[in-house]
């Protein structure tokens, strides 16, 4: 059986053919590696970096960029919005640290992408309202 | 009358005035940023999917994790920023560009620098534009603006929308708007083929379900206080509506992803020359504009889809203006660069063969082509050629030329693609 599939791994866009027969899976069209591990993946369980934001406690930096760390299956990415929308950040993150060590049911962390310590209020060296701990 | 000198000025600080500043400031310019908004890292702030820097670092970073590294940067080398500045006035003068700024601190004030690089962005093409009339009722945004509301300032601008236009802005928002539990009802493009990458196509749209109708646009929008509903209209192949192929599509949101507008509004008193074709100054491989001093680079240069080339152009302007302000640079001599046969657009449109070394240029081909080759050559020789499996005008071409490979005497340089 065949499968024709563009990678998405990097904005090339590589199109890609994939067969299986009984030995496994074969993939043709791929520039790089990548392009092969990502579409035996496809064929088993799509995955994908997932990307939102999460509320602050900080009026200066109400929203916070987030990612997740590596991808998670493109089936829980619903699951992992709703807990992630229940989340609040309580202290000031900078890019890389982690915001949710597990996110819903996988064991990739939920990381912040931006810099709350370049808001206004804190840049302007205004008291920093966070309480211990990261979130509520 | 006037105040502080500087040896670079930039306005805008996003990626690419971000990267001439600090080009500059390594080659041991003083300089300063000027940004009109109250953080430094431009459209990139509210760009937060991921897939930049791949080119650059060989990551697949957030936009504000990209332009976090150049923040930092900067930070680190003192390189001087007003944030929440305007640029009100922008006058060439003997001594160098007088800049009027205004900001909550100093008021109105005027700085002085040798050499300038305009690194402001692009604007959104709008409703007007694409000749959408109407009501106008609320509930007509660009995707630039749904993305800052959402992105930015957390609110949700409609629960049930419809997208003209497949730019990679728009179908990016199809998937953030379904993400945060907006119903998209489709992405509508008048043109045969999306003008996004085909990897935004599969991610944004096929992994949510979101339909793409092709050769499709809103004909008319109904509603008087807010949007209700749109009409969409099948189009023929000189992009006329079809009459007959109505449909009414009801809708509380349009989002309009329909093309982005190098901004250079405040470089028109300078008499700077515009190419038609991209919208932005026409520069030599210094990025150097036509006025002594003044360097054009990223957006506001021409609309690039990558960030890494925005930085890149950056780092070329924010080099040469620190040459042009510290140096005595070379009488530029200058040969123009002729698109031929699909090409769009080349970016520089000319070349300085003074300052010599390697050039770097970007272009876009008209259509898209299937194993298309591009020849460049000069008085009658083929100096370079390249293969490609396909060019498509979303995906901009980079491609690095050794001036040393001129001929003398060259009069032009022409750049053709093929089929
Ligand atoms: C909505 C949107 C989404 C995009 N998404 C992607 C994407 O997903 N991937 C990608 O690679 N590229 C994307 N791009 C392209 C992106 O714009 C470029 O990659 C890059 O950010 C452009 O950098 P820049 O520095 O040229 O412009 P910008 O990032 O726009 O920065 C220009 C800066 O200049 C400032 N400015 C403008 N005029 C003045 C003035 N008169 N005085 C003072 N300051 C001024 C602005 O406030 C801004 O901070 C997107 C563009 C837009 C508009």
């Amino acid at each position: 059986m065949e499968k024709m599939l563009v990678c998405i791994q990097c904005p090339q866009g590589c199109k890609l053919t994939v067969s299986h027969s009984g030995e496994g899976v074969s993939v043709t069209g791929n520039k790089c590696p990548r392009g092969a591990s990502y579409a035996q993946q496809e064929l088993i369980n799509p995955c994908r970096t997932l990307t939102t934001t999460v509320r602050t406690a900080f009026v200066d930096f109400p929203l916070l960029p987030v990612r997740t760390l590596g991808e998670i299956p493109l089936k829980s990415v619903f699951g992992a919005m709703g807990e992630i929308s229940r989340l609040v950040v309580k202290k000031r993150l900078r890019p890389g640290d982690v915001v949710l060590e597990k996110l819903y049911n996988t064991d990739v962390a939920l990381i912040a992408t931006d810099d709350m310590t370049m808001g206004e209020k804190y840049a302007k060296g205004s008291e920093d309202y966070g309480r211990d701990g990261i979130l509520s | 009358m006037s105040g502080a000198k500087w040896d670079v000025a930039v306005i805008g600080a996003g990626p690419a005035g971000l990267a001439a500043a600090i080009a500059a400031n390594k080659a041991g310019a003083r300089v300063c940023l000027v940004e009109r908004e109250s953080r430094p890292g431009g459209i990139l702030k509210q760009c937060i999917h991921d897939g930049f820097g791949l080119v650059r670092f060989g990551q697949k970073l957030s936009g504000p994790e990209y332009a976090w590294r150049d923040i930092q940067l900067a930070k680190e080398r003192g390189i001087k920023l007003f944030t929440d500045t305007f640029l009100l006035e922008l006058e060439a003068r003997e001594e160098g560009f007088v800049l009027t700024l205004q900001n909550s601190e100093q008021a109105v004030f005027q700085i002085v620098t040798r050499a300038l690089v305009a690194a402001t962005g692009c604007r959104e093409r709008s409703a007007r534009q694409v000749f959408i009339h109407g009501q106008r009722p609320a509930g007509v945004y660009t995707a630039g603006t749904v993305q800052r509301l959402i992105n930015i300032g957390g609110h949700l601008p409609g629960k049930n929308c419809v997208i003209l236009g497949s730019g990679d802005i728009g179908l990016i928002m199809a998937r953030r708007l379904t993400l945060e539990g907006a119903k998209v009802q489709g992405v509508y493009e008048i043109k045969a083929e999306p003008s996004g990458l085909t990897r935004n196509i599969v991610q944004c749209l096929e992994d949510y379900n979101i339909p793409l109708h092709l050769g499709a646009t809103v004909t008319k929008v109904h509603g008087s206080e807010r949007v209700e509903a749109v009409t969409i209209s099948q189009v023929d192949e000189n992009l006329r509506a079809l009459p007959g192929t109505e449909e009414y599509v009801p809708c509380d949101t349009l989002v309009l992803s329909v093309g982005l507008i190098p901004e250079n509004d405040m470089l028109l008193p300078l008499g700077v020359q515009i190419d038609p074709r991209t919208g932005g100054p026409a520069v030599d491989q210094l990025m150097a504009t036509g006025q002594a001093g003044l360097y054009s680079c990223g957006n506001a240069l021409h609309v690039n889809d990558l960030v890494d080339y925005v930085s890149e152009s950056g780092e070329i302007a924010g080099s040469s203006a620190a040459r042009f302000s510290l140096g005595k640079p070379d009488r530029p001599c200058h040969l123009p660069v002729i698109p031929q046969g699909d090409i769009q657009y080349v970016v520089p449109q000319k070349l300085d063969i003074a300052a010599g070394g390697q050039a770097v240029l970007y272009f876009r081909s008209a259509r898209t082509i299937a194993n298309a080759s591009l020849e460049i050559s000069a008085g009658g020789q083929v100096l370079l050629q390249k293969k490609y499996k396909a060019v498509r005008p979303p995906e901009m071409e980079r491609i690095v030329l050794d001036l040393a490979l001129l001929p003398p005497g060259t009069e032009e340089l022409s750049l053709n693609l093929r089929g």
